[in-house]
């Protein structure tokens, strides 16, 4: 397949439906289109981890992810997502594009991941993961936790710059390498469906980490 | 759900349940999808899957023909091998059905294409 360009890419992600009625608690939003297209173009263009790859998209929400993914030429890629809501986008975003390599698994990335059935099997993992709340805080870490565990080479996700100190050190202790290849900025509260009150704009970093030497 | 998936899936997370694997699968309904053949992409492949599942997975869906019980070590030079276990592992697609745990028998569905390995709190 033809690589397609970053702007042809933009423009199919646009397409991509968002959540219906999106769940707070879950943090339901999707990736912006421009920002998940210029990510997932510099994952293939700049370190070719996504043509022929085995990719995993953890938390896949309606899809955005796997779908650009797909679009980028991975063989096949998996998402993984728990809501009955999400998977119900997911699975007529990827039905109305009439995508054959992508499947969707209904599971708890933290819990039901965490057993090696799936253990160094994907080449790529890509993620959004949810940043955690005051009551769940540090979701994302688990979420690493899990992509670290499926991957046997590469992983990509978004994370709270403010949390970048501590995931040099978590990943460290892992034996996983990581760099911050990008440094993002954007407004979640606007991302969410039907929105009521305007806020501030959050700074995140875009990770890329080396999971081939890991020991978890 | 492609049997690709298939192959990865367990009950482990089930309390009590040792290996939970293979689980039964039962097909209510299938259908064939069309993706690029790419030898080195099941060549890489083929040595992270459980291949005894592989092939009874191919048996289940009528495929098994010319796919031998055990992998010999010579699979990455037999085209039309890989081209057939692209067909079985990429292009089937099981749209409705069940897995079935091997030890409790927990059964989980898998409509419209997906399937629910998800448990309540009182099972894990
Ligand atoms: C920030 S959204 C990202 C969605 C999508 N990947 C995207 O980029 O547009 C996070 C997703 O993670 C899902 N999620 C939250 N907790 C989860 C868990 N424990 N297991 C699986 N998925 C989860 C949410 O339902 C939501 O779809």
């Amino acid at each position: 397949m033809a690589r397609m360009k970053l702007r042809k890419l933009e423009e199919y992600l646009q397409g991509v439906d968002g959540f219906e009625k999106p769940k707070i608690l879950l943090e339901q939003y999707p990736t912006p289109s421009h920002i998940a297209s210029c990510m997932l173009f510099d994952i293939q263009s700049k370190y070719d981890d996504l043509e022929n790859k085995l990719v995993a998209d953890l938390g896949s929400g309606s899809g955005m992810l796997s779908i650009g993914a797909f679009l980028l030429g991975a063989q096949f890629t998996v998402g993984f997502e728990l809501d009955s809501d999400a998977i119900e986008i997911f699975r007529n975003n990827v039905a109305d594009m009439e995508l054959p390599a992508i499947d969707c698994v209904q599971c708890d990335v933290i819990r039901d991941l965490t057993i090696d059935s799936w253990d160094n099997v994907f080449d790529t993992v890509v993620m959004n993961p949810p940043f955690g709340t005051k009551h769940n805080a540090g979701m994302d870490m688990r979420f690493l936790e899990s992509a670290v565990r499926l991957s046997n080479q590469s992983i990509y996700s978004l994370h709270k710059t403010s949390t970048r100190d501590y995931i040099s050190k978590k990943t460290k202790e892992w034996s996983v390498t990581g760099e911050v290849v990008a440094k993002l900025r954007y407004n979640i509260d606007s991302l969410y469906k039907f929105h009521k009150k305007s806020s501030v704009d959050i700074e995140v970093d875009f990770w890329k980490f080396d999971s081939s030497n890991k020991n978890i | 759900m492609k049997l690709i998936t298939y192959n990865f899936l367990t009950s482990k997370c089930i309390r009590g349940v040792k290996v939970g694997y293979p689980l039964k699968l039962k097909i209510v309904q299938k259908e064939v999808v069309q993706t690029d053949f790419n030898p080195e992409f099941i060549t890489r492949l083929l040595p992270r899957l459980d291949y005894p599942t592989v092939h009874m997975a191919a048996e289940l869906v009528d495929c098994a023909e010319g796919v031998p019980k055990e992998l010999g070590e010579n699979y990455a030079a037999d085209q039309d091998l890989l081209q057939k276990l692209h067909h079985i592992l990429l292009e089937i697609d099981i749209i409705e059905g069940q897995l079935e745990c091997p030890e409790t028998g927990r059964i989980f569905p898998i409509t419209q294409g997906i399937p629910n390995m998800l448990l309540n709190e009182d099972e894990v």
